[in-house]
């Protein structure tokens, strides 16, 4: 990762992560394919919905005929992590127009979005607009594109998961993860690794009182706080 | 399955969802945001990662301690390897999906 901030370079810096998007994408489309949603649907799906985590919920919620209510409900808590990402990126880009910050915000992704905290560790915290886009376009077109294949082949594939295609996203997080805390020197590693360890735990714990989706966001904020108590009493 | 419920449902939770990404950035650009609550953030993208892929390596048990995701630890720990050595994104997404179709077609998943 280079310090440019321009749309080629947005290019070059989201091509890892289009991988779990294409493996991830295919799994979706086969799974919502089967539930019996339409291709045209699994794709208006993506465009609009545009949430791995919260599509697969919809794709079994509608196979189960759920209320709308229901699935406005999941979809909520769900992405409600993502309003943490937002706010936590938005500051670098707080000097760009408002349409700018609508643009980048509509397709902001936990993958684009652990993407950028990457780039800010080598660009001197700063992030442009023509950055951004290229990633987050980059990445909304291939999802998009990966479901719609997965809906119209996945049938043909005996077996896609012989591939280790939906590993992709998984390793993809381990790289970024890693990433950030190697490069991310406003604090100590040993810092970086105790937050880890203190996630990693109390996502253990939650996830035997809350759903998976659910662990991510509670964990992540007692993460946060934990991080804040260390840092305090350091200082 | 009705096209007008699958729509409706798209559309709502697309519209419910959008505004959890978009607020946020609206209001940031339209307050200072105290100094806690940017100490706050800063801990986000490590926290936010490490959850979403301790969360993979887990299976719910509704009321149980969640079962351990054993395909997924043995593909990670390459993975982890290789974000080690290389600090290649590109380089640990390749090995991570390679080290899942051989536990695959070893027949150890």
């Amino acid at each position: 990762m280079t310090q440019d901030l321009d749309f080629r370079t947005g290019l070059k810096d989201v091509l890892p992560t289009v991988f779990g998007y294409i493996g991830v994408g295919l799994a979706f489309g086969i799974v919502a394919h089967t539930s019996g949603i339409s291709v045209w649907l699994v794709l208006a799906m993506s465009l609009i919905v545009y949430g791995g985590s919260v599509q697969f919920v919809l794709a079994s919620m509608l196979a189960a005929s759920s209320p709308v209510g229901a699935m406005v409900a999941s979809a909520i808590l769900i992405h409600a992590r993502m309003s943490l990402m937002s706010m936590t990126v938005a500051p670098y880009l707080k000097r760009e127009s408002t349409l700018q910050n609508i643009l980048i915000g509509t397709l902001l992704t936990d993958e684009t979005f652990a993407l950028s905290m990457n780039k800010l560790n080598v660009t001197g915290h700063k992030l442009r607009p023509a950055w951004f886009h290229a990633a987050n376009l980059t990445a909304y077109l291939v999802w998009a594109a990966a479901t719609v294949l997965g809906a119209l082949i996945g049938t043909m594939i005996p077996d896609a998961k012989a591939l280790g295609l939906d590993f992709a996203a998984v390793a993809m997080f381990i790289g970024l993860l890693y990433m950030q805390m190697i490069t991310d020197r406003s604090k100590p590693f040993l810092r970086h690794l105790g937050v880890v360890g203190f996630v990693a735990v109390a996502l253990f714990g939650l996830m035997r009182v809350v759903p998976g989706t659910t662990a991510i966001l509670i964990a992540t904020v007692l993460g946060c706080l934990f991080g804040m108590g260390v840092e305090k009493r350091v200082q | 399955m009705s096209n007008n419920y699958v729509l409706t449902t798209i559309l709502a939770c697309g519209l419910a969802m959008w505004l959890l990404k978009v607020v946020p950035f609206l209001l940031v650009k339209a307050v200072r945001l105290p100094s806690w609550l940017l100490q706050f953030l800063s801990f986000v993208p490590v926290a936010i990662l490490t959850a979403i892929f301790v969360e993979s390596l887990l299976i719910a048990r509704p009321g149980a301690w969640p079962a351990i995701n054993w395909p997924n630890v043995g593909a990670s720990l390459p993975a982890i390897l290789t974000a080690i050595l290389t600090k290649s994104l590109l380089a640990v997404v390749v090995v991570g999906v390679l080290a899942m179709a051989v536990i695959r077609f070893m027949g150890w998943a």
